[in-house]
Formats: structure tokens, C-alpha cells, sequence
């Protein structure tokens, strides 16, 4: 274990299911691929070229924006959806800690096994 | 892209040795840092909680899956799911393998954790093609964390 600790009370970042959970699906990972290069796009953008409504549309960015993969930004009297890579750098930082809590126990077990 | 961490660890010691030390309830908590209630039992769910000084309040509780003497042995758990406040039931756990192999020095141990993520394949790699924008660079970095260190 380490000795790290977050905002939250745990001993590491939480794990971003919902993250993952968010792009686990085609039409989301299209609307993030479009919006990755970090130019926010109107509903009716990133509606051209699809075969799904505005509707449907609109539904796939509340779901990524409810795990904060994009946000949505008022620019008078259009929303706006922008990229935030955030959620992905804490995807980062989680499989990091896990990777580390690993490494600690390994040497751990490694020293008990060969005394 | 690999989405697990895989590590290797060469044991100076005899595979009867190392296969005790990970599936002897008490042997591994010595080493895992856990004070567990009961033995491992394939299909069952173990108990415990954590011996690490300043979190013995945190539990610990994995899923028994295989135990295939001196070769494998795996769980799943939610790893590192630490926060009493949230309930880890919901999401979906990952599976930890240790797998041995003997070697003339002593035993090769292999741990694998996977299913950090549930993206299929295809859209995963769909994903990783993407432009070069903030994401894709992120998820170059998760690669080269999940890549295996030596």
C-alpha cells in the first residue's frame, strides 16, 4: 500500500468504469474522435454526415458529458460540446497506482518466499 | 493496445514454495499486507482487511476463480476499491492471474491484471487511430503504463 491519498478518502484514484462505460460504443467514440482535436462543435456539426437525429445525437453527448468526457459551453444562443481529456488522464493516474501497489507487493512477496 | 498490467518476478525459490505463499490464506496475507478470514476456495469469496498501517478499517474481499496447483491462481476483485463510502458491487471487477513456470534459479511468476476496460476490440482500436488530439495522446500514455515493465 501506498501512502498516497485523494480527495475522497481512498488510498488511490477510483476506478473510471463510467468512463470506460462512455465509450464503450460506437457512435460516442465517433462524436469524441470529432471533437478530440479541441475545437468545440455545435449538436448541428456534429450532426452532418450522420445517419442518426439530432435527437439521437444530443443523448450520446449527455452521456459523455455526465462522465465529463466532453462539456457543454454556451456561445450565445448555441450549445457547444468540447473535448476535456481529463476523465483520461485520471485513467492514467489509476492504472499507474495499480500498477505500483503491484510492484510493492511483488517485492514484498519476493523477499517473504526467498527468507 | 494492451489493456492489462503484466509483471514478471523471478523467485530465487522452489514452486511448492511460491504456490503456498500465494494461495495459504495466511501466507498471503503476510506478504499481500491483509489479514483474511478463511482459506481460498474456487466459485467462493474471501474476506478481509487490510494490514497496512493507517488502513486497517479498509476491507477486502476477492472472488476465488481458479486454483490449479503450482500453475495458476486467480481472483476477482475491485482493485484497490477502497473507499467505504462507494459501492464497488456495481462496476465490473478485473481478474488477477498468477501464473508460475519453474525455472532453473527458482520460479517464474507472471501476474496479470486485466479488464481494466470493456471496450471491444474494434472500437478500441478504432479509438487508438483517432487524430492527433488530446485523446489519442492519452491513450498512447495509457499503453506505454499497461505496457509489461522488465
Amino acid at each position: 500500500m501506498s501512502h498516497r491519498s485523494d480527495s475522497r478518502g481512498g488510498l488511490g484514484p477510483r476506478a473510471p468504469a463510467h468512463v470506460f462505460a462512455a465509450l464503450g460504443d460506437e457512435t460516442r467514440l465517433r462524436l469524441v474522435r470529432k471533437l478530440c482535436g479541441g475545437k468545440p462543435r455545435s449538436i448541428s456539426q456534429l450532426t452532418a454526415g450522420s445517419r442518426l437525429t439530432r435527437q439521437a445525437i444530443t443523448k450520446h453527448l449527455r452521456v459523455l458529458e455526465s462522465a465529463r468526457i466532453v462539456r457543454c459551453v454556451r456561445a450565445g444562443r448555441e450549445s457547444l460540446f468540447q473535448f476535456n481529456p481529463q476523465p483520461m488522464e485520471e485513467l492514467k493516474d489509476y492504472l499507474d497506482f495499480v500498477s505500483e501497489q503491484w510492484d510493492q507487493a511483488l517485492a514484498r512477496l519476493k523477499s517473504f518466499v526467498e527468507s | 493496445m494492451e489493456n492489462q498490467i503484466e509483471k514478471r518476478v523471478e523467485l530465487k525459490a522452489p514452486i511448492s514454495r511460491v504456490w503456498r505463499a500465494l494461495t495459504d490464506y495466511r501466507e498471503f496475507g503476510e506478504w499481500f499486507l491483509v489479514k483474511l478470514e478463511g482459506p481460498f476456495v474456487p466459485g467462493q469469496v474471501t474476506r478481509g482487511h487490510i494490514t497496512y498501517p493507517g488502513y486497517e478499517h479498509l476491507k477486502w474481499e476477492a472472488v476465488v476463480q481458479k486454483m490449479e496447483p503450482e500453475r495458476l491462481f486467480s481472483f476477482t476483485w475491485h482493485p484497490y476499491s477502497v473507499d467505504p463510502k462507494i459501492d464497488y458491487s456495481k462496476e465490473t471487477p478485473t481478474l488477477v492471474e498468477f501464473r508460475l513456470e519453474e525455472t532453473p534459479g527458482g520460479t517464474l511468476l507472471v501476474l496479470t491484471e486485466s479488464g481494466f476496460e470493456k471496450i471491444p476490440s474494434h472500437r478500441r482500436d478504432e479509438a487508438y487511430r483517432m487524430n492527433e488530439g488530446g485523446w489519442s495522446e492519452q491513450m498512447k500514455n495509457i499503453e506505454r503504463y499497461v505496457t509489461p515493465k522488465r
